[in-house]
């Protein structure tokens, strides 16, 4: 019978689906060890306390709930000296984040406050006697590794997706908490939150590169693709030699042979035939989705996702499935 | 793949250093355009300032004229990665740091040091050197250029050179020539003219197949009048530009392997990713015995030209040396070059793949500084003590 | 401007690696290791601060044996001023245990700002800046993808899924730097030579009990390839699914 504890992310007002997730994996943690109490605290403006409900359903006993006007805007050193605190008052085997942009910044700065050891960005967790034993891709996501951490309580930040949200209703208490801090007290202050993700990232360094080909047909149709990158918010684009050497893209965004060798966590080749050239600059991409007419094309062969179909009418509904998902986390 | 040998751990932090920085900047800055710069016949002149912050020029020379001090390791290394790139840029270098450098450098004053070795390293001036002559390629003894010099100690030249890399693009160029009438090779002198000089002219040269990111010129001095101190003072006899010679041929067989090394690579990743009867072409016999040899050969050049190297920085390398390392590894890169454009097949004869490029570069690589039958020769004459050149 | 940027040393992330005879390790045979990628950037980050200001002093600091001093000329040769090396066998699993060892160095350093790269590439915890910022007790912001510093105080833009924030923050600061901000220089030929003469000092480090102990590696599954999993638009959902569940990218 082990307690958990879950950090439950939200953004302007609503929860992340991650922040479910983190529900869901310490609920699972408490489960597992013959049903302790999940205790989950969310933290925002007023108003924030209306999820109480959804969070319970997804099997918090306990809804520990932070309202202050001061937190509309994630704010690190109030949400991570309270978290620190609500962990603290409690007897907790785990303590679950997000591996979220918020989550990577929130669980070190809670561990160090603790005195705790954190896995972060794992995959998957189980408790094996005194330790919780993690899996967590290293190099790249080209090693996984397998790592044993002591202590009480450990904490743990999950990969998006690592585990499902799921629904699994307790009748929770709410608890209502001041903030560990007074929010107008913090050194570092949140100042804006902008919508849309405008930084131009590299070919070389972006998680995500979205690609396109002479499929494309016309220059001006390479605005499906840029609309697709900006929709995955870390993406950046890229092009086939045809296309560049056609002048419908600048030459430094050419992926192939003679120009950059990338190795994204995902690539999407939207009308890209995957000529051999091609394919020795991203064929090293860890996920590749490929959107071609011809079901017979070569890049079908390494792509772990085909969609067969004319790219100009998939693209337009990717993007909008791919923007409802991100905004959704 | 192509540190086949380990030979890095032969290399010093600082050796291996300068090969990755320039390494990194062949992959970055050159290997994305010369492809096309070949094909529309340019040299990549915006890469001059480029290369001059990285250090290139002259690397060898002391750091007083604002070179980088490095040893002659180092700087061969900068050129195995130059070349990789392309011939033509790695001409540049050679010309630019060991033909006009160099004999500045050696055979200069204090005041030519002072003016232009500095302004040579940071690329504000290109240079160019002036030894071969229309009908006097592999004989340089027999060049016809003629400097006579006036009752007030100036100079005037007159002759014609051809094959002059960086020729057009060169603000100062170090001409060759014989002096006050005497055909003896032994007056032969080294002078420091700026190609605005009234009477100095370039050409380029057109119709190349080869070497073509890079400039050729053919130059013409027609009555040109230079001070009394555009002359080298410490040249003297044909052994000066030959000495010039031994310092690019040296950056050239390291040079040539890295040439060899990226059509390897080039052929090595094309035999396990194309597919041909159902399976990579490197899973066939043919490619591997291909692959196998180019790989061999490679190793063969890399293990000649370290020790060339620590040779030249122990002071103890001869010019001989030299050119069985020139004569060797050029030779085998040309022919890596070519296997590997046939394993590529017919994709091999795009510009979008390097090894056709490399192939035709090679030609004039295997043809410059001193042929490979004249090397032949210079071996021929060291392992004999009989001139077999006459 | 007085500033410390912790790098790591980490294999070439284009190795093909293989996992040591051990099973809880990466096998090092013919690896080359460079500044961690991301620490490349928050160098350059910091060069580019001191050359903004026209003064200012940039010290390269990394843990581990001495294979470390490699990295660490490096940086010295991108234009950092001074190295420290603190040595140790090995880097420890547990981020917290490196916070505590970097933190007993930097504190009392009298740096202005301390940046680390995002995360270490090899690694990946993204943890240790935040970490080192709680032990000395300074503010932090995490991942930056921009910086700007003006009369003490910084600005600084954070990327996060879909969206960016910004904040604001007094010096002294630690924040680490994401890859959006600068493409770390080469080191010029000249850059190298003058590293040879930049001071690196030695110091012996304490790294105490790692409660992260790795019990495993293992390379991950094969790609197969050559799933199509429908046709047009209409497949758009269940990639959007696969995306999310079994590849775990959105």
């Amino acid at each position: 019978m082990a307690n958990a504890f879950a950090f439950v992310e939200s953004r302007g007002g609503e929860l992340r689906r991650v922040g479910l997730e983190a529900v869901t994996a310490a609920r699972q943690l408490a489960d597992g060890t013959g049903g302790g109490d999940v205790h989950a605290l969310v933290i925002g403006a007023p108003g924030i306390a209306t999820k109480a409900e959804m969070i319970a359903a997804h099997g918090a006993d306990v809804v520990e709930v932070v309202e202050h006007p001061g937190l509309a805007l994630y704010s690190p050193e109030v949400v991570a000296a309270t978290a620190a605190a609500r962990i603290g008052a409690g007897t907790y085997r785990a303590a679950f984040f997000s591996a979220s942009a918020q989550g990577r910044d929130l669980a070190p700065r809670v561990a160090a406050k603790l005195g705790v050891a954190l896995g972060a960005d794992v995959t998957a967790f189980e408790t094996s006697g005194d330790a919780i034993v993690v899996r967590h891709p290293v190099n790249t996501g080209k090693v996984i590794a397998t790592l044993t951490i002591t202590g009480t309580p450990v904490l743990v930040s999950l990969r998006p997706g690592a585990v499902t949200a799921t629904r699994a209703p307790r009748t929770a208490r709410t608890e209502t908490i001041a903030p560990a801090m007074d929010p107008g007290s913090a050194r570092v202050v949140p100042t804006e939150l902008l919508a849309g993700n405008t930084a131009k990232l590299d070919l070389g360094e972006a998680p995500v590169i979205v690609s396109g080909g002479r499929g494309l047909r016309a220059p001006e149709n390479f605005k499906l693709v840029e609309d697709l990158a900006s929709a995955f918010g870390n993406a950046a684009v890229g092009a086939t030699r045809a296309v560049t050497d056609d002048g419908w893209r600048p030459h430094t965004d050419q992926i192939g042979q003679t120009g950059r060798l990338v190795s994204p966590d995902l690539y999407v080749a939207c009308g890209i035939s995957g000529a051999i050239q091609h394919l020795a600059g991203m064929r090293t991409s860890k996920t590749i989705v490929a959107i071609n007419k011809d079901r017979e094309a070569p890049i079908f062969k390494i792509a772990d996702y085909g969609v067969v179909g004319d790219v100009l009418e998939v693209l337009p509904v990717l993007t909008d499935a791919v923007r409802k998902a991100k905004h959704s986390h | 793949m192509t540190d086949f040998y380990a030979i890095d751990s032969a290399l010093s932090e600082e050796e291996r250093a300068v090969r990755d920085s320039v390494h990194r900047f062949v992959d970055e800055r050159v290997l994305p355009i010369i492809g096309d710069c070949y094909v529309e016949g340019r040299f990549p002149r915006d890469l001059v300032p480029e290369l001059a912050s990285l250090g290139v020029f002259g690397a060898n020379l002391p750091e007083e004229y604002g070179c980088a001090g490095l040893n002659n390791v180092s700087y061969g290394l900068i050129m195995q990665e130059l070349e990789r790139g392309d011939s033509g840029v790695r001409s540049f270098a050679s010309v630019q740091g060991a033909l006009v450098m160099y004999p500045i450098f050696a055979f200069g004053s204090d005041e030519q040091k002072r003016v232009y070795l500095p302004k040579m390293a940071s690329g504000e001036i290109i240079g160019c050197f002036g030894l071969t002559e229309p009908d006097y390629g592999s004989n340089p003894a027999g060049m016809i250029t003629m400097a006579r010099q006036q009752s007030d100690g100036s100079w005037v030249l007159n002759g014609a050179k051809m094959w002059i890399t960086n020729g057009s693009t060169a603000q100062v160029a170090v001409v060759w020539a014989k002096t006050n009438g005497d055909k003896d090779e032994r007056s032969i002198k080294g002078f420091v003219v700026p190609t605005n000089t009234p009477g100095f002219s370039a050409r380029d040269q057109k119709g190349k197949l080869s070497l073509r990111a890079s400039d050729t010129s053919e130059l013409v001095l027609q009555d040109v009048h230079v001070p009394a101190d555009a002359i080298l003072p410490k040249s003297g006899g044909l052994k000066s530009p030959l000495m010039c010679l031994t310092q690019a041929r040296y950056g050239i067989a390291w040079g040539s392997v890295g040439a060899a090394m990226a059509c390897f690579e080039e052929a090595a990743s094309y035999a396990c990713n194309r597919v041909m009867f159902g399976k990579p072409i490197g899973a066939f016999q043919l490619q591997q015995a291909r692959l196998a040899e180019m790989l061999t050969e490679i190793v063969k050049g890399q293990l000649l030209t370290l020790h060339l190297g620590r040779l030249k920085d122990a002071g103890t390398m001869t010019p001989q040396q030299v050119s069985l390392a020139k004569r060797n590894n050029v030779s085998m890169a040309t022919d890596i070059a070519r296997e590997a454009r046939r394993l590529l097949g017919a994709n091999g004869i795009l510009a979008e793949y390097a090894s056709m490029r490399h192939m035709a570069n090679l030609e004039s690589v295997y043809t410059y500084e001193g042929t490979h039958d004249v090397h032949t020769l210079v071996l021929g004459q060291a392992i004999t003590g009989l001139n077999a050149f006459q | 401007m007085k500033m410390a940027v912790c790098i790591k040393r980490a294999a070439d992330m284009e190795t093909r690696f293989k996992i040591a005879a051990n099973g809880t390790s990466v096998d090092e045979t013919g690896v080359k290791f460079d500044i961690a990628d991301f620490d490349g950037f928050a160098v350059e980050a910091a060069l580019q601060l001191k050359e903004k200001d026209g003064a200012g002093e940039v010290t390269v600091v990394s843990l581990g044996p001495d294979t470390v001093q490699e990295t660490l000329r490096k940086a010295l040769s991108m234009g950092a001023d001074k190295a420290v090396h603190l040595k140790a066998d090995a880097v420890p699993a547990d981020a917290l245990a490196i916070a505590r060892v970097l933190a007993a160095e930097l504190k009392g350093g009298g740096y202005d700002l301390v940046l680390f790269g995002r995360m270490a590439i090899d690694a990946a915890n993204q943890s240790v800046g935040p970490m080192t910022a709680e032990l000395l007790g300074v503010p932090c912001v995490s991942a930056a993808s921009q910086l700007t510093i003006a009369n003490g105080r910084g600005t600084a833009r954070r990327e996060l899924e879909g969206a960016a924030e910004l904040l604001e923050f007094p010096l002294p600061a630690v924040v680490t730097i994401d890859e959006g901000i600068a493409r770390p220089r080469l080191p010029s030929l000249k850059g190298i030579m003058a590293a040879k003469k930049k001071p690196l000092e030695v110091k012996p480090s304490q790294v105490g009990e790692s409660r992260v102990k790795i019990t495993k590696m293992e390379l991950p599954p094969e790609r197969t390839g050559g799933r199509i999993i429908g046709e047009g638009p209409a497949a758009v959902p269940e990639l959007v699914r696969l995306l999310q569940t079994e590849a775990k990218v959105l």
